[in-house]
Formats: C-alpha cells, structure tokens, sequence
C-alpha cells in the first residue's frame, strides 16, 4: 500500500543496479535529505550545535569505521586515535597558513598513512589478535600525542583551531558549518553505497565472508584489507578534520580516548554490521539515548522524590551503551538497520504477509 | 641510577607482575576451553571487588568470610554469564562473541559505580602498611603477600588440569565437537571455565582493591592482563607465570628509568608496546600453541 508494489520486480538491468530501486525509497531520501537542509532554519541554534550537527559527523564516522568493520569484517577497536591523528594534523597544518580545503585532505592522509601503517602490521594477524592490535594502537597514539607537546601543545593544553574558510565561504558560523559538515557526509555515504557495487566492494566482501576463499578465487586479501584499512583510515581523518574545525574548534587528547572508539564501535554494533543506513541510526541511538535517559531519570527524580545518586546519573551512558551493544548482539545481532528492514519488509506488501521476492 | 634502586623496582615489579597475571589467567582459562578472549576479565575483577566490599564493609563481615564468599558469588555470576551470553553465541561469528564481551566490560563499568558510589573505597585485608627490609632494599608487603598468593593461584590453576576436571577442559579446548561425542558435557565444562575465571578475578580484584582501592580503574587491568595473556601465549597458563614477571619488570623498571626522561605515563604504555611487539615477533606467544593463521 505505502509501496504500490506487490514485491520487487524489476523489467531492465538498468532499474535493478540503481542505488535506491523503488521510487518510494527514492522520495524518502529526497524527503530526509530537504528536511536535513530547512532544519537549521526552523530549529533553535542550541538544538542545531547540540544534536543535528554531531549526529551527522559522528554518523560519518560510523560510515568510516563500518565500511572497515561490516564491509571488509576488520575489527577496529581503536577507531578515535585515527579521528584524533587527522583532528591534530589538519589543525597544525591549518596554524602553519595552509587553506582549509588542503588541510582537511591532509589530515585524512596522515590518518590513512598512519592508520594503514598499523593495519600493515596488525594484519599479519587477524580476528581476536586484529581487536587487541588496534587496542594497543589507540593507547600508543594517545600516549605520543599527549607526550610530544609538539603535537598536544603540552600535556592538558587544548589546542586551538584556526577559523575555516571553504572555497571562500567562511565556516565558523554554526549553520554554514552545518551545511559543509553534512556535504561531506553526503559524499561519504555516496563513496560508501556505491563503493557496495563495484568490484573493489565485491572484493571486499568476499575477503568479510572467508578471507582464503577470497584469496583461492583471486582476490589479494592482504592487498584488499589494507586498502580497507587505508579508505576506512581516511575518512576518519577527514571527520577528525571536520570535528576540529567545524565542532569542537579546539582541541585536546582526552576528546578522542578509549571511550570514543568504544562509542564509535557501539554505534556500528548497534545500527547494524555494513549497514550505510545503520551506521546514522546507531550515531543517533547512541548519542541521544544517555541524554534521553538521563532526563527521564532526572525528571523521575524530581517527580517521586527518590535520590537517585548523582553518580548512577554520571554511569549511566556507560551502562547504557554497555547494555546496548550486549542487548543488540543477542537479540538482533543485525542492529536496528535489520529492524528497520524487517518492518519496511512488512509494508512493502502489506496487507499481504509475504512477498514474492 | 643506583644498584639497590634497580634491584628494589625489579623485585616489587615481579610481585606486581604475578598479581597482573592472576587476572590473566582467568582469559586464559576461558580462551583455552572455549576459544574466546574475554574482554569482561578487568571489569569482572572490578565487580569481584565490589562483591567483597559489599560483604567486608556494607554488611561488616570480616574480610577472611567475606572475600571467599565474594569469589562465591562470582562462580555464579561467572557461570551465569556463560549460560545465558556466551552460549547463544555459538555459532556466531568470533569477533560477536568478542564484542558481546567487550559490552559487559563497558556495562560493568557503569553499573558498579552507578550503583555503589563513584568514590574510591578501602578494603583493609589485615596486611601491614609497613615495608620489608631486605638489606637495603624496600619490598612492599602488599604487593609480596599479594603476589605469593598470586603465585599460589596461577600454579593451583596448572595443576588443577591435571585433575579429572582439568582433563574433561583440556579435551574440551582440544576438539569440542570430539569431546562431545565421548560423552563429556561441553557446555558444562565451558561453564565452569568462566566461573574459575570470575573467582581468579574476584582474587585479583580483592588483592588489587587493597593495594589502590575499589573504584572502576581496576577494570584497567584489562590491557596488562591482554598484554601477558598475548605474550605468554593465550593458551598457556606457565606462559602466563613468565609473561607476567616480564610484564611487571618491565613496567616498573619503564616507570623508575624510563619516567624521569619524558615525564611520566610510560606505565601505561608497556603493555600496549609488549602487546604490538609480540604479534609482530611471534603471534603466538612464549609458550602458546602455534596455530594462528597467518594471512
């Protein structure tokens, strides 16, 4: 009804290898897509910095790491010292004159070369000892840049960022840095679905599902992980450069610890193993969920009149993404993606219970 | 940089390492019954701590009743785990199982301090602040009595597989399928695993709770446990023993020689440098098994 299709059928190639192949799918994009571009002038700037603008960067970054964790089945558990690498590197780059523009692909260069270093090295083993590798890697570049005041500016300094200019367009101004952040997330998520159908995706994917079986039909999977490593790498980069220069502005190491690559590797857990759609969902489940929470919690407070502890209240994002990431891997391993799935599953022929696939 | 100074890091940094290793024993337990690397060991030793300070200081037993009764709990709790996560993961893919663990690590982390109280809590186990003398070297008698009973532990541990328990989970971690079919209750065996696991943490936890105090950075240990665990070979419970004196000599001579240099923080760094290195040099450890695909 919602779909006008009794199940997909598709009468040419063309139709069938489109990226969204129902012409309701399409309109929902173009929906999201002009409510994502009226929505910083109808909300108040305070909702604008506080919850649209990190969800579309954190959602890029999720792309990022999906791409390297459900696309090529990469564990990375060490996910925010490559965003910390190409935050530090645009912003020095950016204090030594160079444009914006440069800067940015500088920092996702020196995230991709740093990060495919480590990827070259930890690769030699995988599964269980890839996740500890990437483990140790976050400790260690968190280590030299808070060590090295070249870098950090010194132990607990934070760093400030230079203002942004883009092609002329002056960035520090909250909605035009809203509307470049989601143009590189528009670009991202574009490289990423369409990455899904060509050959370097395939190949990919064949190294996810059994990486000597790839290796037995032709497919280098030493080759074709670290350049995993590398892309995955650099749109991080890319998103630490965004975070420096159009979010936080300035910078310090206690932004990008442990807890943001657990943060980051719950938001893909949570929004669905390689799925694009997934990776936004679980940016934004696990980003408004503690707050969402925690105000619940607040105002249960104040209501009933129990002390809840203000210590439960400062565990409780922990605790809930800790209980997400378990809840989600037992119950719907798939994340929300699979359960957004399954209900437009349902619509699509409803009120049929099955379709002809 | 004298003698006795080098000589005095190099002893307490052994006990230090031994009672790094009583936690890593624990992963290495539940690695070599069920294959899986419990990301949960920190977090369990810091929930272990709790249970004794719930038991020692909320309801005022002494801590000689209260600790064994904490660890207990833990069996159970270790065992539930398994029951009611682990098991459902089979036949996922390894890296789920991996992750699954690493949620209640996270979940822990929260819950215990949300619950109890963020604050740093004493747990007094009736050993003496005051140090030993040995010459003209210190040694810090929590950290000795703590690494012999560490020690005492980690060598029941390789003998308890000698036992007709310890050969069902070494036929176990050989070939579950074959064990299966001579009769022997795998899923039981994997069970019990992850409760010995939980008490071995709950020990370290309680010996750790005294040397620092209870709060959540105990969960760190996690990393220095990850660290032995890799480098003594994760399916060796002697390569622990090893790995985890070279652990803690390293770390303390890194924190006495290595510190004044650059300003602190290289304590942390050992563990992830050991980490890297050994999966460079030899993936599979001291003493582990060779069996790591290579790509």
């Amino acid at each position: 009804m919602f779909y006008r299709r009794a199940g997909i059928r598709h009468t040419s190639y063309r139709s069938e290898r489109r990226l969204w192949r129902l012409p309701f799918d399409r309109g929902l994009v173009v929906a999201v897509l002009i409510v994502l571009l009226i929505l910083p002038l109808v909300v108040d700037r305070l909702y604008l910095v506080g919850y649209l603008l990190p969800w579309v960067i954190w959602s890029t970054a999720a792309l990022g790491l999906n791409f390297l964790m459900g696309g090529a089945g990469q564990v990375h558990l060490g996910y925010g010292a490559i965003i910390a690498i190409g935050a530090y590197a645009s912003a020095h780059a950016a204090r030594f004159g160079v444009p914006f523009e440069i800067a940015m692909v500088a920092g996702g260069l020196a995230s991709a070369v740093v990060g495919s270093a480590f990827g070259a090295t930890a690769l030699r083993v995988k599964g269980l000892y890839l996740a500890m590798a990437t483990l140790a890697m976050q400790s260690i570049v968190d280590f030299v840049i808070i060590h090295v005041p070249a870098i950090s500016g010194g132990g607990q300094a934070t760093l400030r960022v230079p203002p942004a200019r883009f092609l002329g367009i002056d960035l520090t101004e909250d909605v035009r840095s809203y509307y470049f952040v989601l143009l590189v997330g528009i670009v991202v998520t574009l490289f990423v679905l369409n990455v899904g159908r060509s050959s370097f995706g395939r190949a990919l994917a064949a190294v996810r599902e059994k990486d000597y079986a790839a290796a037995v039909i032709g497919v280098d999977s030493f080759r074709f992980k670290l350049l995993a490593f590398w892309v995955s790498s650099f749109i991080g980069g890319i998103v630490g450069a965004l975070l420096a220069f159009c979010y936080y502005r300035a910078i310090s190491p206690d932004q990008f610890h442990l807890d943001l690559s657990i943060q980051l590797v719950a938001m893909v857990i949570v929004g669905g193993l390689g799925s694009i759609l997934g990776s936004f969902f679980g940016a934004a489940l696990i980003l408004f969920a503690p707050i969402l929470l925690n105000q619940a919690v607040g105002a249960l407070a104040v209501s009933s009149g129990l002390g809840i502890s203000a210590d439960l209240r400062a565990h409780l994002p922990l605790l809930l993404y800790g209980a997400m990431i378990m809840g989600f891997l037992l119950i719907e391993p798939l994340g929300l993606a699979k359960i957004y799935d399954n209900i437009r599953n349902y619509l699509l022929v409803w009120p049929f219970r099955h379709a002809p696939r | 940089m004298d003698a006795s100074l080098l000589l005095e890091l190099a002893v307490n940094g052994a006990f230090i390492g031994m009672m790094y290793a009583l936690v890593s024993a624990g992963i290495v337990l539940i690695y070599k019954t069920s294959g899986i690397a419990n990301l949960a060991q920190g977090a369990l030793a810091m929930t272990g701590a709790y249970m004794a300070w719930i038991g020692g200081t909320l309801i005022g037993l002494p801590i000689w009743v209260a600790a064994p009764l904490a660890a207990a709990v833990m069996f159970g709790i270790g065992a539930l785990i398994e029951r009611f996560a682990m098991r459902r993961m089979i036949g996922q893919p390894l890296i789920m199982a991996i992750m699954l663990t690493m949620g209640m690590e996270i979940m822990l982390r929260g819950l215990m301090p949300g619950i109890l109280g963020a604050s740093v809590k004493k747990i007094d186990i009736g050993i003496p602040n005051a140090p030993i003398i040995l010459g003209d070297i210190l040694i810090n008698r929590t950290l000795l009595i703590g690494g012999l009973i560490s020690f005492a532990m980690i060598v029941a541990s390789i003998l308890f597989f000698n036992s007709r328990l310890g050969v069902v989970m070494r036929a176990v971690s050989d070939d579950q399928t074959a064990s299966w079919s001579v009769g022997i209750r795998v899923e039981r065996a994997i069970a019990i695993a992850w409760g010995l696991s939980a008490v071995m943490a709950t020990t370290a936890g309680v010996l750790w709770g005294a040397t620092q105090g209870i709060d959540w950075s105990l969960s760190l240990l996690l990393i220095k446990a990850l660290a032995i665990a890799i480098l003594g070979g994760l399916d060796s419970i002697p390569g622990v023993l090893i790995a985890g004196i070279i652990v803690g000599l390293v770390e303390s001579l890194a924190t006495g020689i290595i510190d004044p240099i650059i300003g602190g923080g290289s304590r942390d760094l050992v563990a992830s440098a050991i980490i890297l290195i050994t999966l460079l040099i030899r993936p599979h450890g001291l003493l582990g098994r060779e069996h790591i695909e290579r790509v």
